[in-house]
């Protein structure tokens, strides 16, 4: 099926990465995703997941190697990617639907268009009853489900999540990861997502990329093949205890191996 | 914002007519100092009764006083608003800016407004224009620390955000920077509205009309303490304190209109 290999859609070869004159944060990385791609990457922390997803989006420049996103460099391809922060980044002062408008807002697009995306986007995390809320009237999942809804507004071809959940309790989490694979399963993008969480990264992803840290290097590639949609069921399924199981073992080995 | 029937059980109305009953105390201990004292010593201490005659027989001048006052620092305050705001703006775009001007605000804050009036009765004239720039000068500094700090603390993660949405420069400052900087203006604003009419009083007091004897609260003050009018002194201090009241309570009233919808500022209790 893969055989005659398609143009992957993100590409990251041999990448180096340095602040200023500090030490070699991110060494040699190289990994490819192919469209439709769920990759989760997972680590030490300080392995420099995060920095990895920044440079795909051309927040931070590459000190070395190169990387292509959809046949372009980062900085040019900034349309196709959507970022979600590890906090909810919502403007205070803006209702649920004006925080969502923010990105066509900026771009200029037109008002009418706007505000049956904004729907749109709010529909699918199944906030459009809270359209004129202000965040500081919304519990923690629900922002995090505005701020998802956000990037999803401008269509966006890859998604970059990182460590979105991180901040929310276990229930709410198991929630939002389906609900997030159920929109998934509606708008193809490809996704990039930095967790700690193995199991929310073997239940969400069908790869998952295993860094070792000092610097941050990829250790490993697991392919987790459960077919999606996953739903809660997957979650229980022995299988996947066995999945988790096998990839804890591996990063607790490479978190071994470092200290 | 269901009502607190009671705090450490005392019941609301009580807890609100709480004030009274301390103003009413103090002014009967007042009056029994005011009775204590002899003949001889009685002009040091008006009574509250001659206060009140005070504010009857010089009502017009009182009030007229307080509309001179009252529109100098109202003119002064705007003014250090206007003029903090576009300086914070600029300061904000970059720490070369502020590394340059900084030490200068600091000296022109440290600098004594008491040194500075008689130069400014040289240069624009005693009166208005002199009672508007003291009070500018006093309520400046406050408003363009706050406000410059308040646009150089916005959320890093919002500033990138912006960033990845190819927000210009412009679009960052206008739905990004400033917004989040209101809280810090207001806070500033709240500063300098308790000191902009102080500001006019002295600046009346020192650099004030007195030709005309159309002069303010501060020319008042001259004229009431140098004829031993203890009784006016003292009704002048409270349309003073008044008039302090006014500035805060309006600047509040903005910050709500600006603020109670989205900043914890304003949530629920407010007391």
């Amino acid at each position: 099926m893969r055989q005659e290999a398609p143009r992957p859609i993100v590409e990251l070869r041999d990448v180096d990465k340095r602040y200023g004159d500090g030490p070699l944060i991110l060494e040699k990385i190289s990994f490819s995703a192919e469209r439709g791609d769920f990759i989760s990457l997972i680590g030490p922390s300080g392995c420099g997941k995060s920095t990895i997803l920044k440079l795909i989006s051309g927040l931070s420049p590459i000190t070395g190697g190169r990387i292509v996103v959809d046949g372009m460099e980062p900085a040019n391809a900034v349309e196709k990617l959507a970022f979600v922060f590890q906090e909810p980044t919502l403007l205070p002062w803006r209702t649920v639907a004006q925080n969502v408008e923010v990105p066509m807002r900026l771009h200029g697009s037109d008002p009418k268009l706007r505000s049956e995306v904004v729907r749109k986007s709010l529909s699918l995390v199944r906030l459009t009853d809270r359209m004129d809320y202000y965040p500081r009237q919304l519990s923690g999942g629900q922002k995090m489900r505005v701020s998802i809804a956000r990037a999803l507004s401008v269509s966006p071809r890859i998604l970059l999540l990182d460590e979105p959940f991180g901040a929310l309790d276990e229930m709410t989490r198991d929630h939002l990861n389906e609900e997030l694979l159920a929109i998934r399963q509606e708008l193809a993008w490809t996704a990039f997502f930095v967790t700690h969480s193995v199991s929310e990264a073997v239940f969400l992803s069908n790869r998952i990329i295993i860094l070792s840290s000092n610097p941050g290097r990829v250790n490993s590639e697991i392919r987790v093949e459960f077919p999606y949609p996953r739903t809660e069921e997957t979650r229980e399924s022995p299988e996947f205890q066995r999945r988790v199981a096998e990839v804890s073992k591996i990063l607790r080995s490479v978190e071994r191996l470092h200290s | 914002m269901s009502a607190q029937n009671s705090r450490g059980g005392f019941p609301a109305i009580a807890r609100r007519l709480l004030p009274f009953a301390t103003g009413a105390g103090m002014v009967v201990a007042w009056s029994a100092v005011c009775l204590s004292l002899s003949a001889d010593q009685r002009f040091l201490l008006p009574s509250p009764r001659e206060v009140l005659h005070a504010f009857v027989e010089k009502g017009p001048t009182l009030w007229a006083a307080a509309i001179n006052t009252g529109g100098g620092a109202l003119l002064g305050f705007g003014l250090a608003v206007c003029l903090s705001f576009v300086f914070a703006l600029l300061l904000s775009l970059s720490s070369l800016v502020r590394a340059s001007f900084y030490p200068y605000l600091m000296i022109l804050q440290m600098t004594p407004i008491i040194v500075i009036a008689p130069i400014l009765i040289l240069w624009v004239g005693p009166g208005l224009r002199s009672v508007v720039i003291i009070t500018f000068l006093i309520c400046f500094f406050p408003m363009v620390v706050n406000t410059t700090q308040g646009l150089i603390s916005t959320d890093r993660n919002l500033v990138a955000f912006f960033k990845m949405c190819k927000a210009t420069k412009w679009q960052e400052i206008l739905l990004l920077r400033v917004p989040a900087a209101l809280p810090y203006f207001f806070t500033g604003l709240r500063i300098a509205a308790t000191l902009a009419p102080i500001g006019a009083i002295v600046g009346d007091y020192i650099a004030g009309n007195s030709a005309g004897g159309q002069g303010g609260l501060g020319f008042l003050t001259i004229i009431y303490s140098s004829q031993f009018q203890m009784g006016a002194l003292f009704a002048t201090a409270a349309v003073g304190c008044l008039l302090g009241f006014i500035f805060v309570a309006g600047v509040i009233a903005l910050s709500w209109l600006a603020l109670h919808k989205w900043h914890d500022s304003f949530s629920q209790a407010d007391t």
